[in-house]
């Protein structure tokens, strides 16, 4: 009979930290700690050295020094008075403004785009590769400047309107300027944290709108319901309609709305909302560039879906619009959506190309004017890097999160 | 009987089908006319193509080629009746300029310097890019693109390269065209040699590229390709004597040492023995296309490399390693390339040692390679997550340590996997690398300010963007179609 005994205990030996594999990961985890903290603190003492060598020890103080430039193109009340901080801010507003205006334009002309690139219709599918090709293969900092060029070219000076009877909108090579919406019985504005004024009409026309697409949408799954109920679907488009309409026009009614028009007064208009060609060119630039890319996204998310799934909706008896709203757009969606985000974060970031054309961004305020100002370029970038970052995380944060929500329920 | 008065007892031949079913009436039915909405939107599209062609085509064919300033080109404009702000193109300053757009302020007599660099880059990629052409082609490329270049200047060294690489040129060339494959294809296996591999011209021209751009001592490439060959050789002496992991990390101090501390030394030395020196050219006389394609060569080449390095790193299971990698990675993609370059205009000189002062053209590289490696990551790490758990188990059932794993098993299909968007990341890279004009640098976009700057060209827009847009389209669509024609190439899976 044999008998087994317990191998013999091992101790331990230093070289088990490289040739173990228990022991390896360890290792190598805690020698790359070791050298990217050795590289951190490297550049901190380099940093820090070199700062005090110029004599500039590092500090934020200067945020709330006046700034002392202008901003031509701003959401929020600013002045040349105003901090550095606010400027940073105003900036960050402008980032925004044009990030979202974008998105917006970019994904509506991306859809129409991709769509028609599939068209059967063999000369409308051709030009729409075109335009993909020819958008998607040259930099968007030359279309950037390419169609600041083309405004400031071809548009007439605002002189140019002299006596004539203008339009609502006035194009001139200074900007465009639409008519701006004011309210007769406003209810003022309303401050938040006395650092800027947010209009209380906005809000309650906001509130009012939203209120009624949530009923809107209420009354949609009723009629879900009882169509799956009882197999009959009552007409709701009306109610819908009206439930969103009726109380916005009410209210505006009541707040005493009518539209200011740009008039010229002098060299130049007044009145009116003033859009600058900077504005303007980053915003259409930058819709046209991504939208070149959101139409090959969209056309691949509809070429994905198998040939099937459209069969065997119209053996359902679905109508094309039905097939395309109820089949093939929420199965496409899923394998849209991700590479979407990814545009959307790119069109915010080059946003920050808005400087080669003079809008004031936040690359332009914080970045830019005052980074050459006060010569703090450790400061400044730290916080225009921290801006971008926090605006992409919160990007992706909240498109994950509808990612996740149209996902495949697996069980 | 029956009625029928008439049965057919033959076939009939088979008719042409109907003349609006086929050729090109039928064509043009089929996909522009099917219905009422189609044909309108066909006609639509036909007016909006005519338009933009009729405003376009006399802009661009106007004759002004050989103007020497905007009002000269007015004026010939003028003589032909044209008048107003689009009557013609201007392109006596594409004439009169495009070398600048081209090379910037890099010295005349030297532009040989940057197209020998260009063309010898062809030949390296090659190799890589297509392996339909044989060995011998690509030698015989090399010796004639050296014997080109070599008529350019003159001198004793000049002399004998011209010879050496013209015979050679000659001799391949014999070969080529005598040998035929099947010929060939015999002698190699009766035992005759082959030419070296061509990857080695490949492996040596990241060294042989600066120092034709920038000049100096041929010494300080040699002395840094030796780095490579000193860490080698620490790396298999300590590796065979004491273990894999010291030698790793004795092969990578050895090297680090080298370039640190004695690199500069040695080529100062061996300069004074034997003086193998070019006329060095400033990084600020860079400009115009050379500097887009130098930035976005370096940045693609590093950041393939490091950005799979950041991928494994993403994928591994070593915590630590993983949050450096992530953190990374998220950082460069949550900051826009202009915030990185502003870092590298002002605040990466502040980051080294005090009293280093390393030229903005190289500080504008390390960016964007850092820049362009943490997207390559994302990309790579997409191809290693669509691999099937299946082929890590596969490598690992036969033995196959992680790197060998990931050499012969898992890069080759992830790889393969991510091309599309690895392609893209070099066509976006490259793209980019206009926005070096926004910190001062001459990239094509920049000198086009310049040029305007000029009072004989102040006003001249369309021509100077058009001509810088059509050669970006130019580089980044045959990039495309590259990597296209690579996906076909590598198609192994059933269609």
């Amino acid at each position: 009979m044999t008998t087994l005994t317990d191998p013999p205990k091992e101790s331990f030996q230093l070289s088990m930290l490289i040739y173990d594999t228990r022991y390896r990961s360890m290792t190598i985890q805690i020698v790359a700690l070791i050298g990217f903290m050795l590289l951190i603190g490297m550049i901190i003492s380099n940093t820090a050295q070199n700062l005090a060598d110029l004599g500039k020890e590092p500090s934020f103080g200067f945020l709330m020094e006046p700034a002392g430039y202008d901003i031509n193109q701003r959401l929020i009340e600013y002045t040349s008075q105003s901090t550095h901080l606010r400027a940073a801010f105003v900036g960050l507003l402008n980032t925004l403004l044009v990030a979202f205006m974008g998105c917006i334009a970019a994904t509506i002309l991306g859809v129409i785009i991709g769509v028609l690139r599939l068209s059967k219709n063999w000369l409308i599918a051709q030009l729409m590769s075109v335009y993909v090709e020819f958008f998607r293969n040259v930099p968007v900092l030359l279309w950037i400047v390419f169609t600041m060029a083309i405004l400031i070219e071809t548009l007439p000076a605002p002189r140019v309107f002299k006596g004539v009877e203008t339009g609502s909108v006035v194009f001139t090579n200074r900007g465009i300027y639409v008519p701006e919406p004011l309210f007769a019985r406003g209810l003022g504005d309303f401050s938040v944290f006395g650092a800027f004024d947010v209009s209380i009409d906005l809000l309650v026309i906001l509130a009012v709108l939203f209120g009624g697409i949530y009923a809107a949408r209420k009354v949609k799954l009723r009629a879900d319901k009882t169509q799956e109920a009882t197999g009959d679907r009552p007409t709701t488009w009306h109610i819908r309609l009206g439930l969103i309409v009726v109380p916005t026009v009410a209210v505006l009614f009541a707040l005493g709305f009518y539209l200011g028009y740009p008039e010229l007064k002098g060299f130049n208009f007044k009145g009116g909302t003033h859009m600058r060609n900077s504005l303007i060119a980053l915003w259409l630039a930058l819709s046209l560039y991504t939208a070149a890319f959101i139409a090959e996204i969209v056309r691949a998310g509809i070429m994905a879906i198998s040939h099937g799934q459209t069969e065997a909706a119209a053996a359902l008896g679905l109508r094309s619009n039905r097939i395309m709203s109820l089949v093939v757009l929420p199965q496409a969606l899923r394998v849209i959506i991700p590479p979407l985000i990814s545009n959307y974060l790119n069109l915010t970031k080059n946003s920050s190309l808005a400087i080669a054309v003079g809008y004031m961004d936040i690359t332009g305020t914080l970045g830019g004017i005052t980074l050459n100002q006060t010569g703090r370029e450790l400061e400044t970038l730290l916080l225009l890097m921290l801006c971008y970052l926090i605006i992409s995380l919160s990007i992706s944060a909240v498109m994950n999160w509808y990612n996740e929500s149209v996902k495949l329920k697996e069980r | 009987m029956s009625d029928i008065g008439f049965v057919r007892t033959e076939m009939l031949p088979e008719q042409a089908p109907p003349a609006s079913a086929v050729g090109i009436i039928g064509w043009c039915r089929a996909n522009l006319f099917s219905g009422v909405v189609n044909s309108i939107m066909t006609l639509l599209s036909l007016y909006a193509v005519y338009a933009v062609l009729s405003f376009f085509l006399p802009w661009v064919f106007s004759p002004t080629w050989n103007a020497g300033s905007l009002n000269e080109c007015r004026e010939i404009l003028h003589a032909q009746g044209k008048e107003g702000h689009f009557a013609g193109a201007c392109w006596g300053v594409i004439r009169e300029r495009w070398i600048q757009l081209m090379f910037g302020f890099y010295p005349k007599e030297l532009y040989w310097r940057p197209i020998l660099t260009f063309a010898l880059l062809f030949v390296a990629v090659i190799p890589v890019l297509f392996n339909m052409i044989s060995r011998r082609m690509n030698w015989f490329l090399l010796a004639l693109v050296v014997f080109l270049a070599t008529l350019a200047f003159s001198g004793i060294m000049a002399w004998i390269l011209m010879i050496v690489s013209g015979l050679g040129a000659l001799y391949l060339a014999y070969t080529l065209v005598s040998v035929n494959k099947t010929d060939r294809a015999e002698q190699l296996a009766a035992g005759a040699k082959r030419l070296p591999n061509p990857l080695m011209f490949t492996a040596a021209f990241p060294f042989i590229f600066p120092w034709l751009l920038w000049g100096g001592s041929f010494w300080l490439p040699i002395g840094a390709a030796l780095g490579f060959v000193l860490g080698y050789v620490a790396y298999t002496v300590l590796a065979r004597s004491i273990g894999g992991l010291v030698g790793l990390i004795g092969g990578v101090v050895a090297a680090a040492v080298w370039w640190l501390f004695l690199v500069g030394g040695f080529a100062s030395i061996a300069e004074s023995i034997l003086p193998l020196s070019i006329e060095a050219v400033q990084s600020r006389k860079f400009g115009g296309f050379m500097l887009s394609i130098t930035i976005g060569v370096v940045a693609i080449v590093g950041s393939l490399p490091l950005g799979i390095v950041l991928a494994l790193g993403r994928q591994s299971d070593l915590m630590i390693v993983k949050a450096l990698c992530v953190g990374f990675i998220e950082f460069i993609r949550g900051v826009p390339l202009i915030t990185l370059l502003f870092v590298a205009s002002t605040l990466l000189n502040v980051f080294m040692p005090p009293g280093t002062n390393f030229d903005i053209i190289l500080r504008v590289l390390i960016m964007v390679t850092l820049f362009a490696a943490a997207y390559m990551a994302e990309v790579v790490r997409g191809g290693l997550a669509a691999l099937p758990t299946g082929q890590y188990e596969g490598a690992d059932s036969l033995g196959l340590n992680y790197w060998q794993a990931q050499r012969l098993v898992i890069m080759p299909q992830a790889l393969k996997i991510s091309i599309p968007g690895i392609v893209s990341t070099f066509i976006g890279v490259f793209k980019d690398t206009t926005l070096v004009s926004i910190i001062g640098l001459l990239d094509p976009l920049g000198l086009s300010n310049a040029i305007r700057a000029d009072a004989n060209w102040n006003g001249v827009v369309w021509e100077l963007y058009g001509f810088i847009a059509l050669l970006f389209f130019v580089f980044c669509f045959s990039m495309s179609r590259y990597s296209m024609y690579l996906e076909r190439k590598l198609q192994t899976g059933h269609k």
